[in-house]
């Protein structure tokens, strides 16, 4: 177990490494480089020069990126010309929305995709199983931002049940005082979610029913409902682990297209306001920021997952 | 763009690479559409949403140039069959006008990723040690940043036009087809006809090109189908967000920007057509790669 985490850790150390390199490379891809990206388009000449002395723009790019890298560390992530504040304020201000609104949507999806899931690999291959499978099918292949408009045209245009617009609270307490705001953002990322969360469950239950401890148990002459909630359920909650991890760049980008749908000020609407008004120092920062989020989100999910079933341990240390 | 995941292995590292030799890919492909409900359902909506962008305009005469201030946002009529938008332009003959950027991004950015995937992938898998290591490692920093995050990076630096949506969408799609053929590259690398044209002196370009490159194009093909319906996804995303080809050129994801504006009018001819355009095509790719996988995992097991 201890040489897997080791591995596993140096691994995302190097990983998070290269996103820093990657962000940095295209920092020095933008026309005019880091200076323009970070003064903005208004800045003159001589401010250029100052900013590129002042910064060690002029000194070796190995020496840049060190000097990069240390600002990073010391939680520097740059500042917004268009805000006009520390990203990491703005960071620190549009996370908690975030993570409430991905977080509700993700147990909404979890909640409801464990007994779709389950209840597809049961009525296998039957009208059940099919009626649901199509649906999962045109979920995931459905843009997020129209299954937003249509929740938006069918729910609150024409039933008038939720408003449009998400809740405009500057804190998490505020943004709770509307729950009903909150209702269409959610349910939105939570289908989109649930669409690929049951086909996952469905095909981990599956796999799961075949196996040989379900045969034992049948033979045995336990009930069916008894060997489905403990010998199947089980065994197929466990990769939802690390589905977790693996979705969370999706959810994310999920995030910025409902957060701008529905106008509700997390870091979504954050990002995309930065990108129509070329905010680049909000850019790379926030990049830098979710690239390293999920490689700590994949690590803890990976870990857990090892954690709760040795054989990935195993198979692992055999690959290598 | 909706969430999506891989719902193939994650490294690719079960699916044995497959033989081309016999019957090969072309061969296969025929199968699958002829025995395969699922895949020709999928082909007959792509032929459909083909037909309809590029011949459809030669039959349905409608001016997508100029607009048309008398005729704004009107509701269906036999003049205008699905209405006009907030610009006066038919909205029938601007789903055909935005469906031809739609397919031509779709295409050439997933054919771009395909080629750097497999190349990268082909590489890292056959030469492995710390080459593959690094090669891998930079996949996975790129895999860790949602590629919508990366897009809007790039598309925020340089104007989008249709090349730079094709090249900017390209580069950040063939991840996922790099470690599958990393995945196959790894196991062919030890087969004895790689190990026998080493020993015959053949040179790296060579094996890599004509053994390990040739031994994967099954995947990569099931792979390419699906990009193609990721990258018609992202490109719909980025011009709902206004990062799209400017005007005069269309596409769908921007028309639903406009719909976006009179949804409380209840406009849903703004809304629904460039949806279910979007849907339907994106629909019709995953079924054709659905079938596709399915077929050559099935051929992988009956060996």
């Amino acid at each position: 177990m201890i040489s897997f985490v080791a591995r596993r850790l140096s691994q995302s150390v190097v990983v998070v490494i290269a996103v820093t390199l990657i962000v940095f490379v295209i920092i020095h891809l933008l026309p005019g480089g880091p200076a323009a990206a970070l003064l903005g388009e208004r800045a003159t000449p001589a401010q250029i020069h100052t900013f590129i002395v002042e910064n060690g723009y002029d000194k070796p790019i190995w020496s840049q990126y060190l000097t990069y890298l240390g600002q990073l560390l010391r939680g520097n992530l740059g500042y917004s010309f268009a805000y006009n504040e520390s990203v990491s304020s703005l960071l620190g201000q549009a996370l908690p929305k975030s993570a409430l609104l991905v977080g509700l949507a993700v147990i909404v999806a979890v909640v409801l995709a464990i007994p779709i899931g389950m209840l597809q690999a049961v009525q296998r291959n039957r009208l059940v199983d099919y009626l649901l499978t199509g649906l999962a099918f045109i979920g995931y292949s459905m843009p997020t931002f129209w299954l937003g408009l249509l929740l938006i045209l069918g729910l609150s245009v024409s039933l008038r049940i939720f408003p449009a617009e998400g809740p405009q609270g500057a804190t998490v307490g505020a943004v709770l005082q509307q729950p009903l705001a909150l209702a269409l953002p959610v349910m939105t990322l939570a289908i989109v979610m649930l669409a690929l969360f049951s086909r996952f469950v469905r095909s981990s239950a599956i796999e799961n029913l075949v196996q040989d401890y379900v045969r034992t148990a049948r033979a045995k002459g336990v009930p069916e409902a008894t060997i489905i909630r403990h010998h199947v359920l089980r065994n197929s909650l466990t990769p939802i682990i690390t589905l977790f991890g693996l979705s969370l760049p999706s959810v994310l980008s999920g995030g910025i297209v409902v957060e701008s749908l529905f106008n509700y000020p997390g870091m979504g609407l954050l990002f995309w306001k930065g990108a129509t008004t070329h905010d680049y120092p909000l850019l790379m920062g926030f990049t830098v920021v979710v690239g390293v989020a999920t490689v700590i989100g994949n690590l803890l999910a990976d870990l857990a997952y090892g954690f709760a079933d040795p054989r990935i341990r195993l198979r692992s240390r055999r690959r290598r | 763009m909706s969430i999506r995941l891989l719902t193939q292995d994650e490294d690719g590292s079960s699916t044995a690479p497959d033989e081309a030799g016999d019957g090969g890919v072309a061969r296969m492909m025929v199968r699958v559409f002829a025995q395969n409900r699922l895949a020709l359902v999928g082909l007959g909506i792509v032929v459909l949403i083909v037909l309809f962008c590029f011949i459809g305009p030669l039959l349905y005469h409608t001016n997508q140039v100029t607009t048309n201030p008398y005729q704004v946002t009107k509701p269906p009529s036999s003049e205008h069959p699905l209405g006009t938008d907030e610009l006066g332009y038919d909205i029938l003959g601007r789903l055909m006008v935005a469906g031809q950027s739609s397919l031509e991004v779709g295409l050439a950015a997933a054919a771009l990723a395909s080629l750097l995937g497999t190349a990268w992938g082909a590489v890292s898998g056959y030469f492995g040690g710390w080459i593959d290591a690094i090669m891998m490692r930079m996949v996975d920093a790129l895999l860790a940043i949602p590629p919508l995050l990366l897009v809007l990076l790039l598309a925020s630096i340089i104007t989008p036009s249709v090349p730079v949506l094709i090249l900017v969408i390209g580069l950040v799609s063939w991840l996922i087809t790099a470690r599958l053929v990393r995945g196959d590259a790894l196991l062919l690398t030890t087969r004895e006809y790689v190990q026998a044209a080493r020993l015959v002196g053949a040179s790296q370009r060579r094996i890599v090109t004509r053994h390990i490159v040739a031994n994967v194009i099954g995947t990569v093909i099931v792979q390419t189908t699906f990009e193609v319906a990721n990258a018609i996804l992202l490109l719909a995303t980025l011009g709902f967000l206004g990062l799209g080809p400017p005007p005069p050129a269309a596409n769908w994801g921007g028309m639903l920007t406009d719909g976006l504006n009179y949804v409380y009018d209840g406009y849903w001819w703004l809304i629904y057509p460039a949806g279910v355009a979007i849907v339907l095509t994106v629909v019709g790719f995953n079924f054709i790669g659905d079938a596709l996988r399915d077929s050559l995992e099935v051929r992988l097991q009956e060996r």
